[in-house]
């Protein structure tokens, strides 16, 4: 942490000028930059979802239907816990610096910031575990519709899980007890995407089809799409205070 | 009514009137919960199939409708303050937490006992079990969050904000029963009419009654306590008699 | 199976956990006004010596 280069240097301010897919431009963009200057970190994030996802067979059972069964659920659980790891950093970093007290100040509207800082952090934890799940879903024992449907889950779910995360990570902002509070206060939250993320796959097993799943997971998309970076927003402007 | 409602919104002066209030929901408390447990306990006849023990359900449903009518209510609150800053509003959402939780577990846990002999389990993750459980833990996440600030203003806004997100826990608890086919019984009070024999209705509404009535009176009687612990500088509170009782309790 | 056993344990832990309730909202309102009395009484009685606590 003390050692990532300063911030300065990626961009000292957001420019003068306003417009909210501006500004969420800027985020998004600044927080990329940022992320790869720590590629190292990126990694170690999907390494533990990796090594979480392993873990299950070990402890359980190498059975082969036995896995399969608690395959989708697993690899959501870890979906989880791997977003909950690395929520605590979206607006910590800034914080300590003063960064996030600029960039609140700046006349960007700060929901448009925000889903700029949400939308890299998607990228950076979620998508890679879209694109990392199927591949762990084999050692599942997992089948082609299967994996298909999980991997479809997670694309629709992982953006909730970074929209949601990221309310928590605002409200928690500075607090000591940081990561597990932030935890506390989100998976009851998260607790329906996991639901339906990992009931579509068993729906498609059960030959019932994954639509309404899916669908739902969808809806709670576009509510968390629309109703979470003013959330977010209003909590870091409570941190802030 | 001629009263202006917003010089109520003062901690100073909504404190005797919380004061005034209380022993009329604590009494009517107990009156209403000595006729409703009449009523399901003398009145109310054995169930065709479950015998006696269905009359958990006195408890079980008015402390079930209070756990979700409550997060509402708190919820509310916490509207009021983020709209308009009453430090008033903020109280009273730190107030109603617990009373929330208490109910909230108190569902759960006769939930529970009324499923074992009759479904033969103490437990199943059907859609409205789990997603009550969900709300005793949002509870608990808003009363750990409050305790992690400092700050009673930011702690305020921010359970503030947590309980709003949370709100919309609360039509999946209630609608559950319909979204999903599962072990719970279908709605058997609507608006429309009721499915159940009238005496186990007018036990289980007057139940209702009471159980609302208790929690107004012990959310009342918390709020009165916060204001003393947050106010505890200003005058008017030195000036109450017992501050000043326990004032001269600790100088003898 | 004795099913009064399972009416007794969801009435009986309830009105405990009620009892339980009441009783910690007055022992925290004791507590309280134990401390208003504590803190504010230096400020209020103006006495001359006395620093006002910073809250």
């Amino acid at each position: 942490m003390a050692a990532e280069a300063p911030t300065d240097a990626v961009a000292p301010a957001p420019p003068a000028a306003d417009g909210a897919l501006a500004g969420l431009r800027w985020a998004l963009a600044r927080d990329l930059k940022l992320a790869f200057r720590s590629r190292a970190e990126l990694g170690v994030q999907l390494l533990f979802y990796v090594i979480v996802v392993t873990l299950f067979p070990l402890a359980t059972t190498p059975e082969r239907n036995l896995l399969s069964t608690m395959g989708p659920g697993v690899l959501w659980v870890a979906a989880l816990l791997a977003s909950l790891l690395s929520l605590p950093r979206l607006f910590a970093t800034d914080h300590a610096d003063g960064t996030l007290e600029q960039i609140a100040l700046s006349s960007y509207p700060l929901e448009a910031l925000v889903s700029g800082k949400i939308a890299a952090h998607w990228l950076t934890t979620g998508l890679p575990v879209v694109l990392l799940a199927p591949l762990l879903g084999l050692q599942y024992y997992m089948d082609g519709e299967s994996l298909a449907i999980l991997a479809m889950g997670l694309l629709i779910g992982t953006p909730i899980l970074s929209l949601l995360g990221a309310i928590g990570a605002a409200l928690t902002l500075g607090l000591k007890s940081g990561g597990g509070l932030l935890a506390l206060l989100i998976l009851p939250l998260y607790v329906p995407v996991l639901i339906f993320g990992a009931g579509a796959v068993d729906a498609v097993r059960a030959g019932l089809g994954a639509t309404a799943n899916l669908s739902l997971l969808g809806a709670g998309l576009a509510l968390a799409l629309v109703g979470a970076p003013f959330a977010a927003a209003a909590a870091v402007r409570i941190a802030l205070d | 009514m001629a009263l202006n409602w917003f010089k109520l919104s003062s901690p100073a002066s909504f404190y005797p009137v919380a004061g005034a209030m209380i022993p009329w929901f604590a009494w009517g408390a107990a009156i209403l919960a000595a006729i409703g447990l009449w009523l399901g306990f003398g009145i109310a006849p054995s169930d065709f199939q479950q015998g006696e023990v269905y009359r958990i359900i006195f408890i079980h449903v008015p402390s079930a409708w209070m756990s979700m009518f409550l997060y509402v209510v708190m919820a509310v609150w916490g509207a009021l303050l983020l709209g308009f800053g009453t430090r008033l509003s903020g109280m009273m959402a730190q107030a109603i937490a617990p009373t929330g939780a208490l109910m909230t577990f108190v569902a759960l846990w006769t939930g529970a006992l009324w499923g074992r002999p009759t479904w033969g389990t103490y437990w199943a993750w059907d859609a409205r079990m789990t997603s009550e459980l969900i709300l005793l833990f949002l509870y608990l996440g808003l009363i750990a969050l409050r305790q992690a600030i400092g700050d009673p203003r930011r702690a305020d806004r921010a359970c503030a904000v947590l309980s709003i997100v949370g709100v919309v826990n609360i039509p999946i608890i209630y609608f559950s029963v319909q979204w999903w086919n599962t072990l719970h019984q279908g709605a058997s009070v609507k608006l429309t009419g009721s499915s159940m024999e009238t005496t186990m209705l007018a036990g289980m509404l007057v139940m209702s009654f009471a159980f609302w009535f208790y929690s107004i009176a012990v959310v009342l009687a918390r709020l009165r306590v916060i204001i003393l612990e947050r106010e505890r500088d200003a005058t008017w509170v030195g000036a109450l008699a017992e501050v000043r009782a326990a004032g001269q309790g600790a100088a003898r | 199976m004795n099913h009064w056993h399972f009416i007794l344990g969801a009435y009986g832990l309830t009105l405990v956990l009620l009892v339980v309730e009441v009783l910690s909202v007055r022992a925290r309102r004791r507590a309280a006004a134990r401390t208003a009395a504590a803190s504010g009484a230096p400020a209020r009685e103006g006495s001359p010596g006395a620093l006002r606590t910073p809250h």
